[in-house]
């Protein structure tokens, strides 16, 4: 994954994810993010390979499943991945990743999310401040596992989305 | 005796995009053992260093979590299918608070 790489989302659902963690601040929120992953997809025969970011078009909000630490820890299970993968497959979506919250804490990944980290999938992770939502970024972990890659977060209007 | 062994979508990437592989094996862990032969990248991802599935690593045999059943010494049948299916955890720091 040498590559820049760049997530698209909807803005309205960025912003769904900013209320979720104010929601439930000062716990963690979580979720999967659903949308499509177009790797090494060829666009136009003229251009050698014009890559498509990957995109996020539907959320699926979860509960944190972490009730003894939910103000810096959040889980979801096994059932729930497979929940939500049943609600991106219906909507011809893949769970192309998750998203968190970390209240009163920056937006970087710890050393507790890449331990846990699977590859490929994209992780958002908004920070929430007294109650207020600051930055929003997103990290895919590297393939050896010894750290996150920073990928840039691109809004798109509703209008782009596919 | 063909065992199928489900791949999950964010290990896809290291199993030549393919979403399933089949092996020969007696055991959900001789399975699981074909499975990161085979594709070597895999294994980082599925066992921690010292050996031992991580934990957010769920393993079913037909729907069937191996933790109620004999773990790794599950024994397979012909036909079976054994699926991964990821948890997902993280959280800002490094030490659990109580509340």
């Amino acid at each position: 994954m040498s590559e820049a790489l760049e997530l698209s989302i909807i803005a309205e659902l960025a912003e769904k994810i900013r209320e979720h963690g104010v929601e439930t601040y000062p716990y963690e929120c979580c979720g999967a993010l659903l949308g499509k992953d177009h790797s090494f997809l060829t666009v136009d025969p003229n251009e050698s390979v014009r890559r498509i970011p990957r995109e996020v078009l539907s959320l699926f909000p979860l509960v944190n499943r972490r009730d003894d630490s939910p103000r810096n820890r959040f889980s979801v299970t096994a059932d729930d991945v497979r929940e939500a993968e049943k609600s991106a497959a219906a909507q011809g979506l893949e769970v192309i990743g998750w998203y968190h919250s970390h209240p009163d804490h920056p937006a970087q990944p710890s050393d507790y999310d890449r331990d846990h980290a699977w590859p490929w999938y994209s992780y958002i992770i908004v920070s929430v401040h007294t109650g207020v939502p600051q930055d929003m970024t997103s990290w895919r972990l590297k393939d050896d596992r010894t750290g996150f890659l920073a990928e840039k977060i691109s809004p798109m209007k509703v209008s782009a989305a596919k | 005796m063909s065992v199928k062994v489900m791949i999950p979508t964010p290990l896809r990437v290291y199993a030549g995009k393919r979403d399933s592989a089949e092996f020969s094996a007696a055991t959900v862990g001789e399975a699981l053992s074909g499975l990161t032969s085979q594709f070597a990248e895999l294994r980082k991802h599925l066992y921690t260093e010292d050996g031992k599935l991580r934990a957010f690593v769920n393993v079913y045999l037909n729907d069937e979590d191996i933790r109620y059943l004999a773990k790794e010494n599950t024994p397979t049948k012909d036909g079976d299918t054994i699926s991964i299916i990821p948890s997902i955890a993280g959280g800002s720091a490094e030490t659990p608070i109580d509340f």
